[in-house]
Formats: C-alpha cells, structure tokens, sequence
C-alpha cells in the first residue's frame, strides 16, 4: 500500500516537474545555446562508446549466427539479414540505448544532484529563474534530437562491423554478407527503431534528472539519485521497447 | 523594505516557526540571529519562498509574495540577490561567467557590456584577476566574494545573507561583512542576514532579531543587544569567554 502511494506520488512529481521544464523560457537564445551545449556534451561525447559497443555487437552477431546457421539448407547472406535485422530492429535502438542510460544517465542524475545539494538549484530559483526548465529542458531536446542520430550510427557501424569480422573470420564472403543487408529491406524497420529511440531518449533525460533534481542530503544520496535513475531509466526502456514493438510491429 | 507578518512554518507536525512579525528597512543591515537550530535559515528560506509557509504574509514593499502568481513571483525573486552559506556558485562556469550569468538572463545589454559589468562588480568586491578561474579554484573567502558580485551584478533591492562567514577566517569575515555593509549603504538595499557570528552582529548589525526556539524572541539593535537583561539573549551574546571579559572591563 505504502509502496504504491509512493509510485503514484513519484508518478506525479515527475510529471509536475516535466510540464515546469517545458514552461516558456525566459530567454530564448540562452535556451538554444544550453541545446546546443548538452547534444556536444551528452550526444556528441556518446560517439566515441556507441561505436566500440556497435562494432563488437555485430561482429559478435555475425560470429554467432554463422555458428548457428551451419545447416546446408540456410543460405550464407542470411547471415547478413540476420545482423541487419538484430541490429535494426532490437540492438542499436534499445542496447545502445541501455548502454546511454547508464553513461548519460548517471551523468545527469549526478550534475543535477550535486547542483541540489550544493543550493546551486536554489541560486537559480531565486534569481527568478525556471530551474527545471533551465537544467532540464536543453538536456531532454539535445537528447531526442541526437539520440536518433546515435543510433542510425550504431547501425551502420555495426552492420560494418559484421561485414569486416565475417570476412576475417572467413564465415562469411564479402559478396554474401552485402547481399544478405540488402535482401528483403524493410525501410519502416528503420522508422520504427528511430521512434524507439527518441521515445528511450525521453527517458534517458529526464528519468535520471528528475532522481537528481529531487535529491536531499550530500554526496551519498548524490550517488543514490545516480543510481536510481540509472536503473528506473533501463527499466522504462525495456518496458516501453515491449510496448512499442507491440504497437508498432504486432 | 520587508515585511514579516504572523508567518508560521512546521515540518512533519513540529512547529519551526511560530508566529513572528518584524519590519526590515531599507538601507539597513538587518540581522537575524540564534543558536544553531533555532529556525533562522528556515525563516530565511520562507522568506525567499524556497520553503513555503503555513500562514502569514511576506512583504516586499507592500507585494505580499505569497498571493502573487508564478510570474510576480518571478518580478520579486529578480529583485533578490542572495549569498549563500556555501557560495552555491555555478560549478562549471568562471568566475566572470557566474557574474555575467545573471545579466544576461535578465538584460539585453551587448557580450562588452555585460563583460564590463561583471568586471565593475567583481572590482566593488575587490577581486581582480580571477575572472577566469573555476569555483574550485578559489578560497572560502573568494567564493563569498564571487557569490556577492553575482548578487549585485543586476541591482537587487533585497539582498539575503545566509552565514556570510561560516568557515572564514576572523580577518577574512571582517572583509566580507564590511563589504556587506558597504553594499547595504551605497544601493540602498534591504539587506538580511543570517548569522550567529557576534562580531558581524557588532561589526555591521543596524536592527537586530533574535530567534529562540521558531519564536520572534528579542528585537533591538548593537547597543541594546549588549545591555539586554533578556536571559536567553545575555546568555548567547556572552557566549564566549571574550565577550564575559570585554563586559566586565566595560
């Protein structure tokens, strides 16, 4: 009982928070520049992560599906779908964007922790500035309109990453692997993982920056804020991942 | 000029704040003074709204603050500057660019005057060529510095001081109190601060309030305070061994 009072109050504190982060700004052009700041900061410095993780991943599903597709009956190039497809459909949208929830995530929940418990947020509040909408709102924007990008990145760096190992490995011919990523290409799977991925981006931002924005005591509940919106975060993307492939493929 | 009108504040059904009025005026360094404990920042907090009360009025010049909306709140909180306890300065941005952070947010003045600004109030606080040095980079006494340019740099009418000294050192304290006073005078502005340091009471206190127990206990100024034959207010001023010796040699 006590428990669900608190998810609901949870529930409607975080939503009392996002309708404050998208109040009207008080200065427009300082709004743009913090977009612009927060996509170097949380987009741009993502890069570097999504595509070592990207790269393994399909190698490894190339390495994997060759294991398993040793059967004479199942052409080479399905190889190529198969990476396609994972990388597609589930593992750029959805890995990558767990893997972001940890290191943005994380990121987030503390800066903004740490701007609580140091009165910082209290400074900008009594200055007559919309702290949420000031804090929060350019990292949700930077956030949805760089996470799309991120990922269209993991997939073509993980389906290169396939095609370089499958060579190497020599379990797959280049020839093959080309055929199989372009056999039976399904341009809506493509918008359905860039919705995914702005609907993960949502929850990337603001799921950690309400943990921090709400932090109370000093450097440990800091840490605990982290840790909390990292793992509600991951939890609402898998759960909206099921969601979103029921609505959108079922 | 401030108004405290009846303003009562409780916490989880304990009463911090019980029923206190008191005037503040213009032009002066108005103290509030207390042990540790006795709903000093707490009042101060209700008074800048960043604790709301349970009844009673706050008036800035006859607006009564917790009748406005959110927008003449807003008006209000751009007439306030504030020096917290610990500084609260912007962690990643210099010195310069905390003082211009204000200026920008409510001024159209050019990237020139804005820098000029910040560079007057960063000299009326006597502090050169720090300008592009990082919070963390600067002493205690620095910090507070800092924090009192940001607080002037658009011209506050009210100015709110919580612990200005806490953890400087006596030399340093008297710097930054003078600096206070010096502020409070020249601007004009209605100045409050928090504090339990009797030298600052002495050194710069025009109207003093003392808190005991959330209770409006003693109100007079530096020449009263020491004379008082109030139990709980004799007891605090004579605190120190210092002060029993300077009473009994005067």
């Amino acid at each position: 009982m006590i428990n669900s009072v608190k998810l609901f109050f949870n529930f409607g504190r975080y939503f009392i928070l996002i309708r404050r982060a998208f109040a009207k700004p008080e200065k427009v052009s300082i709004y743009i520049d913090r977009i612009f700041e927060e996509i170097y900061i949380l987009g741009v410095g993502s890069l570097g992560i999504v595509a070592i993780i990207s790269v393994f991943m399909g190698a490894v599903i190339t390495l994997q599906s060759a294991f398993n597709f040793e059967s004479p009956l199942i052409p080479y190039y399905a190889i190529g779908v198969a990476v396609r497809d994972s990388m597609i459909l589930e593992f750029s949208p959805a890995i990558v964007s767990l893997i972001l929830a940890g290191k943005v995530g994380s990121s987030i929940a503390s800066e903004i922790g740490t701007m609580r418990v140091t009165e910082q947020i209290d400074a900008l509040e009594i200055m007559g500035i919309n702290s949420a909408g000031y804090l929060i709102f350019p990292k949700i924007i930077a956030s949805v309109l760089f996470n799309p990008i991120l990922i269209v990145f993991s997939m073509f760096l993980g389906i290169a990453g396939g095609y370089f190992f499958g060579a190497l490995a020599g379990v797959v011919s280049p020839h093959q692997y080309v055929y199989g990523i372009t056999y039976d290409f399904r341009p809506f799977n493509v918008f359905y993982a860039l919705i995914k991925s702005g609907v993960f981006a949502f929850i990337i931002a603001s799921v950690p920056a309400y943990h921090g924005y709400f932090t109370k005591g000093g450097a440990l509940e800091v840490g605990r804020s982290s840790t909390k919106g990292v793992v509600y975060s991951s939890v609402l993307i898998l759960a909206f991942d099921l969601i979103l492939t029921q609505l959108l493929l079922a | 000029m401030i108004q405290i009108n009846n303003i009562s504040k409780s916490f989880s059904g304990r009463e911090v704040l019980k029923n206190i009025s008191f005037t503040f005026e213009a032009g002066k360094t108005n103290m509030i003074i207390g042990e540790s404990g006795s709903g000093k920042t707490t009042l101060l907090k209700c008074m800048v709204g960043l604790n709301e009360i349970d009844s009673g009025e706050v008036l800035f010049d006859g607006r009564d603050f917790y009748t406005l909306d959110f927008k003449g709140k807003k008006e209000i909180r751009k007439e306030i500057g504030m020096l917290f306890q610990g500084g609260a300065l912007f962690d990643s941005k210099t010195v310069e660019e905390n003082v211009v952070f204000p200026i920008s947010m409510f001024t159209d003045l050019s990237v020139s005057e804005k820098r000029d600004r910040a560079n007057f109030c960063l000299q009326r606080v006597n502090l050169d060529n720090a300008n592009n040095l990082y919070p963390s980079e600067l002493s205690g006494g620095m910090k507070k510095r800092v924090a009192i340019a940001r607080a002037i740099a658009v011209q506050p009418k009210y100015l709110f001081c919580d612990e200005p000294n806490s953890g400087l050192d006596p030399k340093t304290s008297i710097v930054i109190d003078n600096l206070i006073k010096e502020i409070t005078d020249e601007y004009k502005i209605t100045t409050v601060v928090i504090t339990h340091d009797m030298n600052s009471v002495i050194e710069i206190g025009d109207n003093i309030i003392f808190i005991y127990k959330g209770e409006k206990w003693w109100e007079g100024n530096k020449l009263e305070i020491l004379k008082t034959e109030n139990k709980e207010v004799h007891d605090f001023v004579y605190a120190t061994k210092f002060m029993r010796e300077l009473r009994n040699k005067f």
